[in-house]
Protein backbone atom coordinates (compact mmCIF):
# COMPACT_ATOMS: atom_id res chain seq x y z
CA UNK A 1 0.00 0.00 0.00
CA UNK A 2 1.63 3.20 1.20
CA UNK A 3 5.39 3.17 1.09
CA UNK A 4 6.97 6.55 1.68
CA UNK A 5 8.92 5.36 4.67
CA UNK A 6 12.31 6.47 3.49
CA UNK A 7 11.33 8.56 0.47
CA UNK A 8 13.69 11.55 0.33
CA UNK A 9 12.20 14.98 -0.17
CA UNK A 10 12.69 15.35 -3.91
CA UNK A 11 11.45 18.93 -4.01
CA UNK A 12 14.66 20.26 -2.54
CA UNK A 13 16.72 18.52 -5.21
CA UNK A 14 14.49 19.98 -7.93
CA UNK A 15 15.07 23.48 -6.64
CA UNK A 16 18.84 23.00 -6.83
CA UNK A 17 18.69 21.75 -10.41
CA UNK A 18 16.31 24.46 -11.54
CA UNK A 19 18.89 26.69 -13.21
CA UNK A 20 19.58 24.06 -15.88
CA UNK A 21 16.03 24.14 -17.21
CA UNK A 22 14.59 26.70 -19.61
CA UNK A 23 10.77 26.40 -19.60
CA UNK A 24 9.06 25.96 -22.98
CA UNK A 25 7.46 29.21 -24.15
CA UNK A 26 3.68 29.22 -23.82
CA UNK A 27 2.37 32.09 -26.02
CA UNK A 28 -1.33 31.13 -25.72
CA UNK A 29 -1.17 31.53 -21.98
CA UNK A 30 -0.31 35.22 -22.45
CA UNK A 31 -3.13 35.62 -25.00
CA UNK A 32 -5.53 34.14 -22.44
CA UNK A 33 -4.27 36.44 -19.71
CA UNK A 34 -4.68 39.45 -21.98
CA UNK A 35 -8.26 38.53 -22.94
CA UNK A 36 -9.23 38.04 -19.31
CA UNK A 37 -7.72 41.35 -18.27
CA UNK A 38 -9.47 43.27 -21.05
CA UNK A 39 -12.87 41.72 -20.32
CA UNK A 40 -12.43 42.29 -16.58
CA UNK A 41 -11.52 45.92 -17.13
CA UNK A 42 -14.63 46.41 -19.30
CA UNK A 43 -16.90 44.89 -16.66
CA UNK A 44 -15.40 46.91 -13.82
CA UNK A 45 -15.60 50.17 -15.72
CA UNK A 46 -19.24 49.49 -16.68
CA UNK A 47 -20.17 48.71 -13.09
CA UNK A 48 -18.49 51.89 -11.87
CA UNK A 49 -19.57 54.34 -14.59
CA UNK A 50 -22.98 53.14 -15.85
CA UNK A 51 -25.54 55.25 -13.93
CA UNK A 52 -28.28 52.62 -14.43
CA UNK A 53 -26.85 50.52 -11.62
CA UNK A 54 -28.03 53.29 -9.30
CA UNK A 55 -25.49 52.55 -6.59
CA UNK A 56 -26.93 55.31 -4.40
CA UNK A 57 -30.23 53.39 -4.27
CA UNK A 58 -28.38 50.16 -3.57
CA UNK A 59 -26.81 51.90 -0.58
CA UNK A 60 -30.21 53.15 0.54
CA UNK A 61 -31.76 49.66 0.66
CA UNK A 62 -28.74 47.60 1.73
CA UNK A 63 -29.61 47.89 5.42
CA UNK A 64 -33.34 48.57 4.94
CA UNK A 65 -35.30 46.97 7.79
CA UNK A 66 -37.56 45.02 5.39
CA UNK A 67 -34.54 43.59 3.59
CA UNK A 68 -32.87 42.66 6.88
CA UNK A 69 -36.10 41.05 8.13
CA UNK A 70 -36.26 39.04 4.89
CA UNK A 71 -32.63 38.05 5.33
CA UNK A 72 -33.39 36.86 8.86
CA UNK A 73 -36.32 34.80 7.57
CA UNK A 74 -34.18 33.24 4.84
CA UNK A 75 -31.43 32.37 7.30
CA UNK A 76 -33.77 30.90 9.89
CA UNK A 77 -35.72 28.96 7.27
CA UNK A 78 -32.56 27.56 5.67
CA UNK A 79 -30.94 26.64 8.97
CA UNK A 80 -33.97 24.92 10.46
CA UNK A 81 -34.92 23.15 7.22
CA UNK A 82 -31.32 21.99 6.62
CA UNK A 83 -30.93 20.73 10.19
CA UNK A 84 -34.17 18.76 10.00
CA UNK A 85 -33.25 17.48 6.53
CA UNK A 86 -29.86 16.25 7.79
CA UNK A 87 -31.47 14.30 10.62
CA UNK A 88 -34.18 12.82 8.42
CA UNK A 89 -31.69 12.20 5.61
CA UNK A 90 -29.45 10.24 7.99
CA UNK A 91 -32.38 8.14 9.19
CA UNK A 92 -33.44 7.49 5.59
CA UNK A 93 -29.88 6.59 4.57
CA UNK A 94 -29.65 4.08 7.42
CA UNK A 95 -33.05 2.67 6.44
CA UNK A 96 -31.86 2.21 2.86
CA UNK A 97 -28.98 0.11 4.22
CA UNK A 98 -31.12 -1.88 6.65
CA UNK A 99 -31.48 -5.65 6.47
CA UNK A 100 -35.27 -5.34 6.45
CA UNK A 101 -36.67 -5.15 2.94
CA UNK A 102 -39.66 -3.17 4.22
CA UNK A 103 -37.42 -0.44 5.69
CA UNK A 104 -35.34 -0.30 2.50
CA UNK A 105 -38.44 -0.04 0.32
CA UNK A 106 -39.99 2.64 2.53
CA UNK A 107 -36.92 4.85 2.33
CA UNK A 108 -36.61 4.18 -1.40
CA UNK A 109 -40.24 5.14 -1.90
CA UNK A 110 -39.77 8.32 0.11
CA UNK A 111 -36.81 9.40 -2.02
CA UNK A 112 -38.69 8.52 -5.19
CA UNK A 113 -41.71 10.61 -4.19
CA UNK A 114 -40.02 13.69 -2.72
CA UNK A 115 -37.26 13.89 -5.28
CA UNK A 116 -39.63 13.16 -8.09
CA UNK A 117 -42.08 16.04 -7.57
CA UNK A 118 -41.37 19.79 -7.72
CA UNK A 119 -40.70 21.39 -4.35
CA UNK A 120 -43.11 24.15 -5.39
CA UNK A 121 -45.94 21.61 -5.62
CA UNK A 122 -44.97 20.09 -2.27
CA UNK A 123 -45.00 23.51 -0.59
CA UNK A 124 -48.45 24.35 -1.90
CA UNK A 125 -49.78 20.95 -0.81
CA UNK A 126 -48.37 21.38 2.71
CA UNK A 127 -49.82 24.87 2.88
CA UNK A 128 -53.23 23.55 1.83
CA UNK A 129 -53.00 20.40 3.89
CA UNK A 130 -56.33 21.21 5.53
CA UNK A 131 -58.08 20.47 2.25
CA UNK A 132 -56.68 16.93 2.30
CA UNK A 133 -56.67 16.30 6.04
CA UNK A 134 -58.94 18.67 7.98
CA UNK A 135 -58.12 17.33 11.47
CA UNK A 136 -54.83 16.06 12.90
CA UNK A 137 -54.84 13.89 16.00
CA UNK A 138 -52.41 11.86 18.05
CA UNK A 139 -53.63 8.69 19.70
CA UNK A 140 -53.49 4.94 19.64
CA UNK A 141 -53.68 3.78 16.02
CA UNK A 142 -57.27 2.78 15.18
CA UNK A 143 -58.03 3.43 18.90
CA UNK A 144 -58.96 6.42 21.07
CA UNK A 145 -57.52 9.87 20.34
CA UNK A 146 -55.40 11.62 22.94
CA UNK A 147 -54.94 14.97 21.22
CA UNK A 148 -56.74 16.58 18.32
CA UNK A 149 -56.29 19.84 16.41
CA UNK A 150 -57.59 21.54 13.31
CA UNK A 151 -54.99 21.32 10.55
CA UNK A 152 -55.54 24.98 9.73
CA UNK A 153 -54.42 25.97 13.23
CA UNK A 154 -51.20 23.98 12.88
CA UNK A 155 -50.13 24.90 9.37
CA UNK A 156 -48.88 28.48 9.23
CA UNK A 157 -46.79 29.70 6.30
CA UNK A 158 -43.76 28.99 8.50
CA UNK A 159 -44.60 25.37 9.29
CA UNK A 160 -45.59 24.71 5.69
CA UNK A 161 -42.35 26.25 4.43
CA UNK A 162 -40.15 24.33 6.85
CA UNK A 163 -41.99 21.05 6.24
CA UNK A 164 -41.86 21.50 2.48
CA UNK A 165 -38.20 22.44 2.26
CA UNK A 166 -36.95 19.97 4.90
CA UNK A 167 -38.84 16.94 3.61
CA UNK A 168 -37.76 17.65 0.05
CA UNK A 169 -34.13 18.29 0.98
CA UNK A 170 -34.03 15.14 3.13
CA UNK A 171 -34.57 13.02 0.01
CA UNK A 172 -31.45 14.48 -1.61
CA UNK A 173 -29.39 14.31 1.56
CA UNK A 174 -30.40 10.67 2.05
CA UNK A 175 -28.65 9.77 -1.19
CA UNK A 176 -25.61 11.91 -0.40
CA UNK A 177 -25.24 10.40 3.08
CA UNK A 178 -25.80 6.89 1.77
CA UNK A 179 -23.06 7.24 -0.82
CA UNK A 180 -20.77 8.66 1.88
CA UNK A 181 -21.33 5.65 4.11
CA UNK A 182 -20.84 3.27 1.18
CA UNK A 183 -17.52 4.94 0.44
CA UNK A 184 -16.07 3.74 3.76
CA UNK A 185 -14.34 0.36 3.39
CA UNK A 186 -16.24 -2.44 5.15
CA UNK A 187 -12.93 -3.48 6.72
CA UNK A 188 -13.32 -0.49 9.04
CA UNK A 189 -16.56 -1.89 10.43
CA UNK A 190 -15.01 -5.35 10.76
CA UNK A 191 -11.99 -4.02 12.62
CA UNK A 192 -14.31 -2.12 14.98
CA UNK A 193 -16.41 -5.25 15.55
CA UNK A 194 -13.34 -7.38 16.19
CA UNK A 195 -12.35 -4.91 18.92
CA UNK A 196 -15.71 -5.42 20.63
CA UNK A 197 -17.28 -2.11 19.62
CA UNK A 198 -21.05 -1.87 19.40
CA UNK A 199 -22.66 -1.12 16.05
CA UNK A 200 -23.57 2.35 17.28
CA UNK A 201 -20.09 3.04 18.57
CA UNK A 202 -18.45 1.87 15.37
CA UNK A 203 -20.83 3.93 13.23
CA UNK A 204 -20.49 7.10 15.28
CA UNK A 205 -16.75 7.01 15.95
CA UNK A 206 -15.32 5.07 13.00
CA UNK A 207 -17.58 5.06 9.94
CA UNK A 208 -19.38 8.42 10.15
CA UNK A 209 -16.28 10.64 10.55
CA UNK A 210 -14.81 9.04 7.42
CA UNK A 211 -18.11 9.19 5.55
CA UNK A 212 -18.44 12.91 6.36
CA UNK A 213 -15.36 13.61 4.26
CA UNK A 214 -17.33 12.43 1.25
CA UNK A 215 -20.65 13.89 2.44
CA UNK A 216 -19.61 17.45 3.31
CA UNK A 217 -18.81 18.89 -0.15
CA UNK A 218 -22.07 17.84 -1.87
CA UNK A 219 -24.07 18.56 1.30
CA UNK A 220 -22.63 22.07 1.36
CA UNK A 221 -23.72 22.43 -2.24
CA UNK A 222 -27.19 21.43 -1.09
CA UNK A 223 -27.13 23.97 1.75
CA UNK A 224 -26.18 26.73 -0.68
CA UNK A 225 -28.85 25.56 -3.10
CA UNK A 226 -31.43 25.46 -0.32
CA UNK A 227 -30.48 28.99 0.78
CA UNK A 228 -31.38 30.27 -2.66
CA UNK A 229 -34.33 28.11 -3.61
CA UNK A 230 -35.87 28.80 -0.23
CA UNK A 231 -37.15 31.87 -2.10
CA UNK A 232 -39.88 29.66 -3.60
CA UNK A 233 -41.69 29.96 -0.25
CA UNK A 234 -42.81 33.37 -1.48
CA UNK A 235 -45.66 31.42 -3.15
CA UNK A 236 -47.13 30.87 0.31
CA UNK A 237 -46.60 34.55 1.22
CA UNK A 238 -43.66 34.13 3.55
CA UNK A 239 -41.52 37.27 3.14
CA UNK A 240 -37.99 35.93 2.84
CA UNK A 241 -35.12 37.90 1.32
CA UNK A 242 -36.06 37.83 -2.37
CA UNK A 243 -39.76 38.33 -1.66
CA UNK A 244 -38.95 41.31 0.60
CA UNK A 245 -37.04 42.81 -2.31
CA UNK A 246 -39.89 42.12 -4.75
CA UNK A 247 -42.33 43.85 -2.37
CA UNK A 248 -40.11 46.94 -2.45
CA UNK A 249 -39.48 47.23 -6.18
CA UNK A 250 -43.08 46.31 -6.89
CA UNK A 251 -43.98 49.72 -5.52
CA UNK A 252 -40.93 51.83 -6.38
CA UNK A 253 -39.88 50.25 -9.73
CA UNK A 254 -36.21 50.33 -8.58
CA UNK A 255 -35.93 46.73 -9.81
CA UNK A 256 -32.21 46.47 -10.62
CA UNK A 257 -30.77 48.20 -7.55
CA UNK A 258 -33.01 46.25 -5.17
CA UNK A 259 -32.10 42.95 -6.85
CA UNK A 260 -28.44 43.93 -6.51
CA UNK A 261 -29.05 44.45 -2.77
CA UNK A 262 -30.65 41.02 -2.53
CA UNK A 263 -27.79 39.43 -4.49
CA UNK A 264 -25.19 41.09 -2.28
CA UNK A 265 -26.76 39.49 0.78
CA UNK A 266 -26.97 36.07 -0.87
CA UNK A 267 -23.31 36.39 -1.84
CA UNK A 268 -22.32 37.38 1.70
CA UNK A 269 -24.07 34.33 3.17
CA UNK A 270 -22.71 31.95 0.52
CA UNK A 271 -19.20 33.30 1.10
CA UNK A 272 -19.59 32.59 4.82
CA UNK A 273 -20.92 29.10 4.12
CA UNK A 274 -18.05 28.37 1.74
CA UNK A 275 -15.54 29.49 4.36
CA UNK A 276 -17.19 27.27 6.96
CA UNK A 277 -17.17 24.35 4.53
CA UNK A 278 -13.44 24.72 3.90
CA UNK A 279 -12.75 24.76 7.63
CA UNK A 280 -14.89 21.67 8.13
CA UNK A 281 -13.21 19.88 5.23
CA UNK A 282 -9.79 20.66 6.65
CA UNK A 283 -10.78 19.21 10.02
CA UNK A 284 -12.28 16.08 8.51
CA UNK A 285 -9.28 15.67 6.23
CA UNK A 286 -6.95 14.99 9.17
CA UNK A 287 -5.02 11.84 8.40
CA UNK A 288 -5.98 11.88 4.71
CA UNK A 289 -3.98 14.82 3.37
CA UNK A 290 -0.90 13.69 5.25
CA UNK A 291 0.41 11.31 2.62
CA UNK A 292 3.93 12.61 3.16
CA UNK A 293 3.71 13.02 6.87
CA UNK A 294 3.04 16.75 6.75
CA UNK A 295 -0.09 18.85 6.51
CA UNK A 296 -1.57 19.92 3.17
CA UNK A 297 1.03 21.82 1.13
CA UNK A 298 0.83 25.54 1.72
CA UNK A 299 0.09 27.65 -1.32
CA UNK A 300 2.29 30.66 -0.89
CA UNK A 301 0.70 33.81 -2.25
CA UNK A 302 3.24 34.82 -4.85
CA UNK A 303 1.71 37.22 -7.34
CA UNK A 304 2.99 35.29 -10.33
CA UNK A 305 0.93 32.24 -9.24
CA UNK A 306 -2.19 34.22 -10.17
CA UNK A 307 -1.08 34.44 -13.76
CA UNK A 308 0.83 31.24 -14.31
CA UNK A 309 0.06 27.82 -12.94
CA UNK A 310 2.44 26.14 -10.55
CA UNK A 311 4.70 23.65 -12.31
CA UNK B 1 -21.74 -22.43 28.23
CA UNK B 2 -19.70 -23.77 31.10
CA UNK B 3 -17.10 -26.27 30.11
CA UNK B 4 -15.59 -28.33 32.95
CA UNK B 5 -12.15 -28.09 31.38
CA UNK B 6 -12.24 -24.30 30.90
CA UNK B 7 -8.87 -23.62 32.49
CA UNK B 8 -7.13 -26.91 31.87
CA UNK B 9 -8.51 -27.86 28.44
CA UNK B 10 -7.65 -26.28 25.10
CA UNK B 11 -8.15 -22.51 24.82
CA UNK B 12 -9.86 -22.88 21.45
CA UNK B 13 -12.01 -25.84 20.49
CA UNK B 14 -13.94 -26.14 17.23
CA UNK B 15 -16.29 -29.05 16.63
CA UNK B 16 -18.01 -29.75 13.33
CA UNK B 17 -17.90 -26.12 12.13
CA UNK B 18 -19.68 -25.67 8.84
CA UNK B 19 -20.13 -22.51 6.84
CA UNK B 20 -21.76 -21.80 3.53
CA UNK B 21 -22.29 -18.59 1.60
CA UNK B 22 -25.56 -19.16 -0.22
CA UNK B 23 -25.10 -22.44 -2.06
CA UNK B 24 -21.34 -22.27 -1.82
CA UNK B 25 -20.04 -24.51 0.98
CA UNK B 26 -16.80 -23.16 2.39
CA UNK B 27 -16.30 -25.24 5.54
CA UNK B 28 -17.31 -28.90 5.73
CA UNK B 29 -17.25 -29.68 9.44
CA UNK B 30 -13.94 -28.59 10.90
CA UNK B 31 -12.65 -29.95 14.23
CA UNK B 32 -9.70 -28.18 15.77
CA UNK B 33 -8.09 -27.63 19.16
CA UNK B 34 -5.55 -24.99 20.15
CA UNK B 35 -3.91 -25.23 23.56
CA UNK B 36 -2.92 -22.19 25.62
CA UNK B 37 0.42 -20.83 24.43
CA UNK B 38 0.17 -22.66 21.11
CA UNK B 39 0.94 -20.93 17.82
CA UNK B 40 -1.14 -22.60 15.14
CA UNK B 41 -0.39 -21.77 11.53
CA UNK B 42 -3.21 -22.43 9.07
CA UNK B 43 -1.84 -23.04 5.61
CA UNK B 44 -3.47 -23.98 2.33
CA UNK B 45 -4.35 -22.66 -1.10
CA UNK B 46 -6.60 -19.64 -1.68
CA UNK B 47 -10.24 -20.59 -1.28
CA UNK B 48 -9.49 -23.52 1.01
CA UNK B 49 -11.44 -21.86 3.84
CA UNK B 50 -8.58 -20.73 6.10
CA UNK B 51 -9.72 -17.16 6.50
CA UNK B 52 -13.36 -18.12 6.91
CA UNK B 53 -12.40 -20.57 9.64
CA UNK B 54 -10.38 -17.88 11.40
CA UNK B 55 -13.28 -15.43 11.15
CA UNK B 56 -15.61 -17.98 12.73
CA UNK B 57 -13.45 -17.94 15.88
CA UNK B 58 -14.47 -14.37 16.76
CA UNK B 59 -17.88 -14.65 15.09
CA UNK B 60 -17.16 -12.22 12.25
CA UNK B 61 -18.65 -15.10 10.28
CA UNK B 62 -21.56 -17.00 11.80
CA UNK B 63 -21.05 -20.74 11.43
CA UNK B 64 -24.08 -22.53 9.99
CA UNK B 65 -23.44 -25.54 12.21
CA UNK B 66 -20.95 -26.73 14.80
CA UNK B 67 -19.55 -25.13 17.90
CA UNK B 68 -16.70 -22.72 18.57
CA UNK B 69 -15.43 -22.53 22.16
CA UNK B 70 -12.85 -20.03 23.41
CA UNK B 71 -11.79 -20.41 27.04
CA UNK B 72 -14.58 -22.93 27.46
CA UNK B 73 -17.24 -20.41 26.39
CA UNK B 74 -19.43 -21.08 23.37
CA UNK B 75 -18.91 -18.21 20.93
CA UNK B 76 -21.88 -16.37 19.46
CA UNK B 77 -24.60 -18.69 20.64
CA UNK B 78 -26.10 -20.27 23.72
CA UNK B 79 -27.28 -23.82 23.71
CA UNK B 80 -30.82 -24.54 24.92
CA UNK B 81 -32.84 -27.70 24.27
CA UNK B 82 -30.16 -28.96 21.94
CA UNK B 83 -30.48 -25.89 19.69
CA UNK B 84 -28.26 -22.85 19.24
CA UNK B 85 -29.82 -19.49 20.05
CA UNK B 86 -27.99 -16.41 18.88
CA UNK B 87 -26.56 -14.37 21.74
CA UNK B 88 -27.48 -10.71 22.22
CA UNK B 89 -24.99 -8.38 20.54
CA UNK B 90 -23.73 -7.19 23.95
CA UNK B 91 -22.56 -10.70 24.88
CA UNK B 92 -20.89 -11.28 21.51
CA UNK B 93 -19.07 -7.96 21.90
CA UNK B 94 -17.75 -9.04 25.29
CA UNK B 95 -16.48 -12.27 23.73
CA UNK B 96 -14.81 -10.45 20.84
CA UNK B 97 -13.13 -8.00 23.19
CA UNK B 98 -11.06 -10.92 24.59
CA UNK B 99 -9.90 -12.00 21.12
CA UNK B 100 -7.51 -9.79 19.17
CA UNK B 101 -7.55 -9.77 15.38
CA UNK B 102 -5.09 -8.52 12.77
CA UNK B 103 -6.24 -8.15 9.17
CA UNK B 104 -4.49 -8.51 5.84
CA UNK B 105 -5.15 -4.87 4.94
CA UNK B 106 -4.44 -3.56 8.46
CA UNK B 107 -7.83 -1.79 8.67
CA UNK B 108 -6.44 0.96 10.84
CA UNK B 109 -8.77 3.91 11.39
CA UNK B 110 -7.28 6.52 9.03
CA UNK B 111 -8.92 9.52 10.69
CA UNK B 112 -7.34 8.72 14.08
CA UNK B 113 -3.69 9.02 15.06
CA UNK B 114 -1.68 5.93 15.93
CA UNK B 115 -2.24 6.48 19.66
CA UNK B 116 -5.97 7.11 19.16
CA UNK B 117 -6.22 3.91 17.12
CA UNK B 118 -4.73 1.93 19.98
CA UNK B 119 -6.73 3.48 22.85
CA UNK B 120 -10.13 3.73 21.12
CA UNK B 121 -11.36 0.30 22.24
CA UNK B 122 -9.75 0.23 25.71
CA UNK B 123 -11.24 3.61 26.63
CA UNK B 124 -14.63 3.19 25.04
CA UNK B 125 -15.30 -0.54 25.20
CA UNK B 126 -13.52 -1.38 28.46
CA UNK B 127 -13.99 2.14 29.88
CA UNK B 128 -10.40 2.42 31.03
CA UNK B 129 -9.33 5.95 32.04
CA UNK B 130 -7.65 7.73 29.12
CA UNK B 131 -4.45 8.34 31.05
CA UNK B 132 -3.72 4.72 31.91
CA UNK B 133 -4.88 3.51 28.48
CA UNK B 134 -2.49 5.96 26.81
CA UNK B 135 0.35 4.84 29.07
CA UNK B 136 -0.32 1.17 28.24
CA UNK B 137 -0.58 2.06 24.54
CA UNK B 138 2.79 3.81 24.55
CA UNK B 139 4.36 0.75 26.16
CA UNK B 140 2.83 -1.47 23.47
CA UNK B 141 3.92 0.87 20.67
CA UNK B 142 7.44 0.83 22.10
CA UNK B 143 7.30 -2.94 22.06
CA UNK B 144 6.44 -3.00 18.33
CA UNK B 145 9.14 -0.39 17.68
CA UNK B 146 6.86 2.57 16.96
CA UNK B 147 7.20 4.58 20.16
CA UNK B 148 8.10 7.66 18.09
CA UNK B 149 5.01 7.46 15.86
CA UNK B 150 2.24 7.94 18.43
CA UNK B 151 0.97 11.15 16.85
CA UNK B 152 1.36 10.10 13.22
CA UNK B 153 -1.65 9.24 11.07
CA UNK B 154 -1.73 5.70 9.64
CA UNK B 155 -1.46 6.83 6.02
CA UNK B 156 1.88 8.47 6.68
CA UNK B 157 3.32 5.11 7.76
CA UNK B 158 4.71 2.26 5.68
CA UNK B 159 2.68 -0.93 5.38
CA UNK B 160 4.92 -2.73 7.83
CA UNK B 161 4.55 0.07 10.35
CA UNK B 162 0.78 0.12 9.88
CA UNK B 163 0.56 -3.61 10.51
CA UNK B 164 2.62 -3.27 13.69
CA UNK B 165 0.23 -0.56 14.90
CA UNK B 166 -2.63 -2.95 14.14
CA UNK B 167 -0.98 -5.61 16.28
CA UNK B 168 -0.55 -3.10 19.14
CA UNK B 169 -4.21 -2.11 18.74
CA UNK B 170 -5.25 -5.74 19.15
CA UNK B 171 -2.96 -6.28 22.14
CA UNK B 172 -4.30 -3.16 23.87
CA UNK B 173 -7.46 -5.11 24.78
CA UNK B 174 -5.28 -7.65 26.65
CA UNK B 175 -6.64 -10.57 24.64
CA UNK B 176 -6.10 -14.19 25.60
CA UNK B 177 -6.01 -15.14 21.93
CA UNK B 178 -4.71 -13.37 18.81
CA UNK B 179 -5.98 -14.09 15.30
CA UNK B 180 -3.87 -13.12 12.28
CA UNK B 181 -5.47 -13.16 8.82
CA UNK B 182 -2.60 -13.18 6.31
CA UNK B 183 -0.85 -10.37 8.18
CA UNK B 184 2.02 -10.03 5.69
CA UNK B 185 0.29 -10.73 2.37
CA UNK B 186 -0.28 -7.04 1.55
CA UNK B 187 3.26 -5.99 2.36
CA UNK B 188 6.24 -5.31 0.15
CA UNK B 189 8.76 -8.12 0.58
CA UNK B 190 11.30 -5.97 2.44
CA UNK B 191 8.68 -5.05 5.08
CA UNK B 192 7.52 -8.59 5.88
CA UNK B 193 10.38 -9.26 8.28
CA UNK B 194 9.58 -6.46 10.73
CA UNK B 195 6.01 -7.71 11.16
CA UNK B 196 7.06 -11.33 11.55
CA UNK B 197 9.63 -10.24 14.17
CA UNK B 198 6.89 -8.67 16.27
CA UNK B 199 4.80 -11.82 15.95
CA UNK B 200 7.76 -13.96 16.89
CA UNK B 201 8.26 -11.90 20.08
CA UNK B 202 4.59 -12.24 20.85
CA UNK B 203 4.76 -16.02 20.48
CA UNK B 204 7.86 -16.16 22.66
CA UNK B 205 5.91 -14.25 25.33
CA UNK B 206 3.40 -17.12 25.45
CA UNK B 207 0.51 -15.57 23.50
CA UNK B 208 -1.89 -18.09 21.98
CA UNK B 209 -2.08 -17.34 18.27
CA UNK B 210 -3.87 -18.63 15.20
CA UNK B 211 -2.12 -17.40 12.06
CA UNK B 212 -3.39 -17.79 8.51
CA UNK B 213 -0.24 -17.40 6.48
CA UNK B 214 1.71 -18.15 3.33
CA UNK B 215 5.01 -17.59 5.16
CA UNK B 216 6.32 -21.15 5.36
CA UNK B 217 9.53 -19.99 7.00
CA UNK B 218 7.57 -18.39 9.83
CA UNK B 219 5.41 -21.51 10.19
CA UNK B 220 8.48 -23.73 10.38
CA UNK B 221 10.30 -21.59 12.96
CA UNK B 222 7.58 -20.13 15.15
CA UNK B 223 4.52 -22.37 14.93
CA UNK B 224 4.05 -25.06 17.54
CA UNK B 225 1.52 -26.68 15.24
CA UNK B 226 0.59 -26.44 11.59
CA UNK B 227 -2.75 -27.33 9.99
CA UNK B 228 -3.13 -27.76 6.24
CA UNK B 229 -6.56 -26.96 4.83
CA UNK B 230 -7.97 -28.03 1.49
CA UNK B 231 -11.53 -27.81 0.19
CA UNK B 232 -13.00 -26.64 3.49
CA UNK B 233 -11.45 -29.40 5.59
CA UNK B 234 -8.35 -29.77 7.71
CA UNK B 235 -6.49 -32.45 5.79
CA UNK B 236 -3.45 -32.77 7.97
CA UNK B 237 -2.33 -31.34 11.27
CA UNK B 238 0.73 -31.75 13.46
CA UNK B 239 4.04 -30.25 14.41
CA UNK B 240 5.69 -28.06 11.77
CA UNK B 241 8.20 -30.83 11.17
CA UNK B 242 5.50 -33.45 10.59
CA UNK B 243 3.38 -31.34 8.23
CA UNK B 244 6.01 -29.33 6.39
CA UNK B 245 8.93 -31.77 6.20
CA UNK B 246 7.19 -35.10 6.20
CA UNK B 247 3.58 -34.68 4.99
CA UNK B 248 1.51 -37.83 4.86
CA UNK B 249 -1.17 -36.63 2.46
CA UNK B 250 -0.78 -36.33 -1.26
CA UNK B 251 -2.62 -32.95 -1.30
CA UNK B 252 -0.32 -31.51 1.37
CA UNK B 253 2.69 -32.69 -0.61
CA UNK B 254 1.46 -31.16 -3.85
CA UNK B 255 0.62 -27.84 -2.13
CA UNK B 256 4.02 -27.67 -0.45
CA UNK B 257 5.84 -28.51 -3.66
CA UNK B 258 4.28 -25.39 -5.19
CA UNK B 259 5.03 -22.95 -2.39
CA UNK B 260 8.39 -24.11 -1.07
Amino acid sequence: MVQQQAAPDTRVADADDDHDIVPRSRPWRWVGVAVVLVVAAEVVSSVLTNPNYQWDIVGKYLFDSRILAGLGTTLLLTTVAMALACLLGLVLALMRRADSRLLRATAGGYVWLFRGTPVLVQLIIWYNLAILVPVVSIGIPFGPQLWTAQTNDLISPWTAAILGLALNEAAYLCEIIRSGINAVDYGQTEAAQALGMSRRHSFRRIVLPQALRVIVPPASNEAIGLLKYSSVVSVIALPELLYAGQLIYGRTYETIPVLIVVSIWYLVIVTLLTWLEHRLERRLGAGFAARHGSAAPSRAGRWSRWLTPAR
Amino acid sequence: MADPGAMTGPLVRLTGVRKRFGDHRVLHGVDLEVARGDVLCLIGASGSGKSTLLRCVNHLERPNAGRVYVGGELIGYQERDGRLHELPERRIRAQRARIGMVFQHFNLFPHLTVLENVIEAPTRVNREPRESAARAARTLLDRVGLGDKVNAYPRSLSGGQQQRVAIARGLAMRPELMLFDEPTSALDPELVGEVLDVMRDLAAGGMTMIVVTHEMGFAREVATRVAFMDGGRIVEEGTPHQVLADPRHERTRSFLSKVL
